[in-house]
């Protein structure tokens, strides 16, 4: 089997902090990968290098066979990559629909003249695009449907939540990095928000799913295999059970030997 | 319970009443000359307009005009034409509205640049200027048509300001407004210290003519005479309109979307596909084409141009307008551009003191009113549209 993603030696530095330190991982095409770790450990940072906001100090990290260490992000995304944020990052004063369509972009016509001049096309790349966003905003909570033209500004967190993941849904990208999804969210509703997630992913079978998640009740029921990391290094890896026992992750994690 | 949300749209009435009550007093503003009584139509102006608020009563205009955007646009023509031609003779009158249209061309272009992309503009006067050179050059030693020439102003303009901007449009932050600001600066003394171009006396530019129609003839129909700024007045209206559309469309579009995105969260939008650069010189550049065709326009109607015409402190007069009108709102814009260009023509005794009181406006609508007096509503693609 090839991986779809694989990170070979990545160090990524700042300053005098060795955020990723030498982290190999390879995700298989179609898995749900837990990555997990105390904090600072480096799972934003890995992200954030995968996804082209940082370059790599050294190492490299491939994508569906092509080399994308030194790409910037905005062809990464092109290549299938989409991603939430750990602190949410949504465009405040525009609407639900708005922000799930910036997730779109590369699926819709961005042409000068067919975006002044041509409406009529326009309009019916619009239409298309609202219902395509409506029915995934539905899946993960029916009652925003009708606000699709809503602020999001004026939402609470929980939803801010769902529209991150629909941005990041839209495009039906390969890979789909959740950074921390939940987080702030009562136990009932990640449990609801993830089994939303794996809704989704029932219609598209093959979507490959990072995610770093510190409630391991989460991580325990969706994920085929968790990688942990500590202080920028791969600690163990495995299905969750297995690595739950490993003395290295709970000495990561506890601080006891 | 899927779109119950709202389905029947707002009435357009209070739309159309509110463009008339606009128009009439407009007209009365510009038609009356003693200072006390202007003073009185101000203030009037102001309580009906806080008042209006108080009750309100702008609710239902706001609302009229985003379900009925286009049929109040024609109204809003039909307004504007109606002023015209109530001062048909006027000489003064119309140069004063037609100065307003061409600012307002103006401001849109700056709203472009930064309502929706964020990159701030502080030469948006040489801009104009560059338009308003270029046809005195163009018109005095070529025979192009001047529709071409309003054209190659709008070119020029964003010509010159890509040169300008583009190494600093791929920087973070505020830099591209810096440079801005050093043009405008160097704009002056460039032009001041040019014989070819007059230097500080300036220089003469020569009236339009559109297929042998002179536009600095007055004109007789039929017994009435309009003044000659008829012309220029008509055309300048077009103009608007023309940079209406275009900046609603860029608004309502995947492009206005893009714009915002890069604005609100340069990193975000990147994450998901966009080129940060490549749409920040793209409303740039439609941006400065706007001002440069203004212009370029505003050089012939005024057929004179100066360089004390085109100083940094205009630029911050327009960049006052922006705030003061709700930044990305191009009606605002409008209604902006006639407060900020009209009021201090008329009242002569302030004058002196026009930098102070745009000054006091601008920070008291920062105060009390952040985002204008017409702030942006979100975005609706397609005016009325219901799922
Ligand atoms: N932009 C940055 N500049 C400087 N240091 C950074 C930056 N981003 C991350 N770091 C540092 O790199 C290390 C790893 O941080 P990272 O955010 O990747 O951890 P994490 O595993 O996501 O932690 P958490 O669970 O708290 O989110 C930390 O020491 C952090 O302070
Ligand atoms: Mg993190």
């Amino acid at each position: 089997m090839t991986a779809l993603l694989e990170a070979r030696g990545v160090v990524k530095r700042f300053g005098g902090v060795v955020a990723l330190d030498g982290l190999d991982l390879a995700v298989t095409a179609g898995e749900i990968i837990g990555l997990i770790g105390p904090n600072g450990s480096g799972k934003t940072t890995f992200f954030n290098v995968a996804t082209g906001i940082y370059a790599a100090n050294a190492g490299n990290v491939m994508f569906d066979g092509a080399d994308i260490t030194r790409v910037p992000a905005r062809a990464i995304y092109r290549a299938g990559v989409s991603r939430t944020f750990q602190r949410s990052r949504l465009s405040l004063p525009l609407s639900i629909f708005d922000n799930i369509m910036i997730g779109n972009h590369k699926r819709l016509n961005q042409g000068l003249w067919f975006n002044l001049v041509k409406r009529g096309d326009f309009k019916r790349e619009f239409e298309a695009s609202y219902h395509a966003a409506r029915a995934l905003v539905e899946v993960f909570e029916p009652a925003l449907a009708g606000r699709m033209f809503e602020p999001v500004a004026g939402l609470p967190m929980i939803d801010r939540r769902r529209i991150e993941i629909c941005r990041a849904l839209i495009s039906e990208p390969k890979l789909l990095l959740l950074d921390e999804p939940s987080a702030g969210m009562t136990h009932d509703e990640t449990a609801e928000l993830m089994n939303d997630i794996l809704l989704v992913r029932e219609r598209k079978k093959d979507l490959t799913i990072i995610i770093v998640e510190h409630e391991m009740g989460v991580i325990e029921r969706i994920t085929n295999r968790c990688v942990v990391l500590n202080f920028g290094r791969k600690i163990a890896e495995g299905p969750y059970r297995d690595v739950a026992a490993d003395a290295q992750v709970q000495e990561a994690y506890l601080g006891v030997a | 319970m899927a779109g119950d949300a709202k389905t029947s749209r707002a009435a357009v009435w209070p739309g159309i009443i509110a463009l008339a009550i606009a128009a009439g007093y407009l007209i009365a503003l510009l038609a009356v000359e003693k200072q006390s009584l202007i003073i009185a139509l101000l203030a009037v102006g102001i309580i009906v307009v806080i008042a209006a608020a108080w009750f309100g009563l702008l609710d239902g205009v706001s609302h009229a005009f985003s379900d009925h955007e286009d049929a109040l646009g024609g109204f809003a023509i039909l307004a504007l034409l109606a002023v015209g031609a109530f001062f048909h003779e006027d000489h003064f009158v119309l140069l004063l509205v037609t100065t307003v249209l061409l600012y307002s061309v103006a401001t849109l272009g700056l709203n472009i640049q930064f309502g929706y992309a964020g990159v701030l503009n502080f030469a948006g006067a040489s801009f104009f200027g560059i338009g308003a050179y270029t046809s005195a050059v163009l018109n005095a030693h070529t025979a192009l048509p001047h529709l071409i020439v309003l054209l190659i102003g709008g070119l020029l303009a964003a010509l010159i300001g890509s040169l300008l901007l583009l190494p600093v449009l791929r920087t973070r932050g505020h830099y591209a407004a810096v440079v801005t600001i050093a043009f405008a600066l160097l704009f002056k003394t460039f032009l001041e210290v040019n014989d070819v171009l007059g230097g500080p006396q300036g220089m003469q530019v020569k009236g339009m003519t559109i297929l042998g129609w002179s536009f600095n003839d007055n004109i007789e129909i039929g017994g009435i005479s309009l003044s000659f700024y008829m012309n220029y007045f008509m055309i300048s209206l077009l103009l608007l309109i023309g940079a209406f559309v275009v900046v609603r469309r860029l608004e309502r579009s995947w492009i206005g979307l893009n714009l915002d995105a890069l604005r609100l969260d340069e990193t975000a939008a990147s994450c998901f596909g966009l080129d940060v650069v490549r749409w920040k010189i793209t409303a740039f550049l439609i941006g400065n084409f706007l001002i440069g065709v203004a212009g370029a326009m505003f050089g012939m109607v005024g057929s004179f141009v100066a360089p004390n015409n085109y100083t940094f402190a205009d630029s911050l007069i327009l960049v006052s307008i922006l705030l003061l009108g709700g930044i990305g709102n191009p009606w605002g814009l409008i209604v902006a551009t006639f407060i900020v260009v009209v009021v201090p023509e008329k009242l002569q005794t302030i004058q002196e003191y026009r930098f102070l009181l745009y000054a006091l406006l601008v920070i008291g609508v920062l105060l009390f009113r952040p985002e204008g007096l017409l702030p942006r509503p979100v975005r609706r693609y397609f005016p009325g549209w219901q799922p």
